[in-house]
């Protein structure tokens, strides 16, 4: 009887490990996997280490790699850095929680509209509803580790510029669009 | 002499410190971005886009340089894989992303045309510029996509194009299907150095439709630098984009 009870254990157990594995794989995920013929390929780290030896030995505030890594912690700041990683943070709990939609708002190639994503009174979220296209949709996804190119936490310089590269075509559209949507949030 | 303008839904500046500059320069440039508005604009009515993707249009009543932007779409299709690719997933074409560092150099080459050596034609951020040798190069900044009224790099161009793809996608979670929970940082933007704007353009359109793999793309291209910005504000630069930094003195 013994036997039976743990046969069954272990099947309902599995079962359990089945569909828990789906509902990963079954999250949603664009990912068009698109296998490299081109000329210029992209290197793997092998080649590339043999193609460019590094003029100076860099030091890599973060290391380059694919894995997620907190580099502003990492690093011994020496100056002050910049890691914004949203526009316009705002202090904990002012927001009720849920899903606002921003205003679409024009940035010439097309609309920016942004959804903000409220949990615990903060905005954890930014998705876009909708934006201008200047690429593809599809992203490769691949198991290179990446090549040893120096990296850094970017910093604000202060120097005078006669002119400035950005993608500033949809900046705007998208702080107008997610100020709009953090609007309706506000409690 | 400098002059902005909007067109094309941007700004368009363009800087001339050779003697000669004259108000007929400017006026020859932004007749010709209004030109190239009226033909490649994807949201006017009546543009030549807008004609072909609402079917009035055949191939064979394109214009020249409609011809000229799809051959030269083609073109880039192939050297990216299709990372790059002017025909929309609903069918529909939006060249924007080759038109813009084309229609900059056009418009410097008319500069150039005129005798003129010094200046920098910038439309919405994608640059080309031209300096003699002799003198201080222009000193330009990259825009710190999370601070639009700040600058995080300041760069040293002569003759080189840079151009910029980026955007502020949040929230479309990228998985690696080798690794589902690992969740891949996202490229806010990528500055793209090459020989001319539109070269810098079209690769930086690609590189930034790789994502992460965008700056190894650029790494692997001679004559191309890049300057490569995550959602984290880490920046990964190639091995030889040091040759174009400023440092603050």
């Amino acid at each position: 009887m013994r036997k039976y009870i743990l046969s069954a254990i272990v099947a309902i157990s599995f079962g359990f490990y089945i569909s828990s594995n789906r509902n990963y794989v079954a999250h949603p995920v664009p990912i068009i996997a698109k296998s490299p013929a081109i000329t210029p390929n992209i290197p793997d780290s092998g080649s590339l280490a043999a193609g460019s030896p590094p003029a100076n030995n860099p030091t890599p505030v973060a290391a380059a790699s694919s894995t997620t890594t907190q580099p502003a912690a990492s690093k011994p700041a020496t100056t002050p850095t910049k890691v914004v990683q949203q526009p316009a943070p705002k202090p904990a709990g002012q927001f009720r929680n849920g899903t606002y939609a921003g205003i679409s708002a024009d940035a010439y190639y097309g609309y920016v509209q942004v959804q903000a994503i409220i949990s615990n009174g903060k905005l954890t979220d930014i998705q876009m509803l909708d934006y201008p296209s200047d690429r593809g949709t599809s992203v490769r996804i691949n198991s290179y580790a990446l090549p040893q190119l120096i990296s850094e936490a970017i910093q604000a310089q202060s120097a005078r510029v006669a002119a400035v590269s950005g993608a500033t075509d949809t900046s705007q559209a998208f702080i107008q669009s997610l100020s709009s949507a953090l609007a309706q949030a506000k409690s | 002499m400098k002059q902005t303008e909007l067109i094309m839904g941007m700004p368009i500046t363009v800087e001339i410190l050779d003697e000669h500059a004259n108000e007929s320069a400017f006026k020859k440039i932004f007749n010709y971005s209004t030109e190239v508005d009226r033909i490649f604009s994807p949201y006017k009515e009546g543009s030549e886009v807008s004609k072909i993707n609402s079917g009035e249009l055949s191939v064979q009543e394109y214009s020249p340089q409609m011809r000229e932007v799809f051959r030269l779409a083609e073109q880039t299709k192939q050297q990216t894989s299709g990372y790059f690719d002017v025909r929309r997933p609903d069918g529909k074409i939006d060249p924007s992303g080759i038109v813009k560092g084309w229609a900059i150099l056009n418009a410097a080459q008319l500069l150039k045309q005129d005798g003129y050596e010094n200046f920098f034609v910038d439309a919405g951020g994608d640059i080309q510029s031209a300096r003699p040798e002799h003198l201080e190069p222009w000193h330009l900044g990259i825009r710190n996509p999370f601070n639009t009224a700040e600058i995080v790099k300041v760069l040293r161009i002569r003759n080189e194009g840079v151009a910029t793809s980026g955007t502020y996608k949040r929230g479309m979670h990228i998985y690696n299907p080798h690794d589902p929970m690992q969740i891949l940082d996202d490229v806010v933007s990528i500055t793209v150095i090459g020989p001319n704007v539109y070269e810098a353009d079209r690769f930086a359109t690609a590189a930034f439709a790789m994502g992460r793999q965008g700056i190894n793309f650029i790494e692997s291209l001679p004559g191309f630098e890049a300057y490569q910005i995550d959602r984290m504000g880490v920046a990964i630069q190639t091995s030889g984009f040091n040759k174009y930094i400023q440092n603050d003195a």
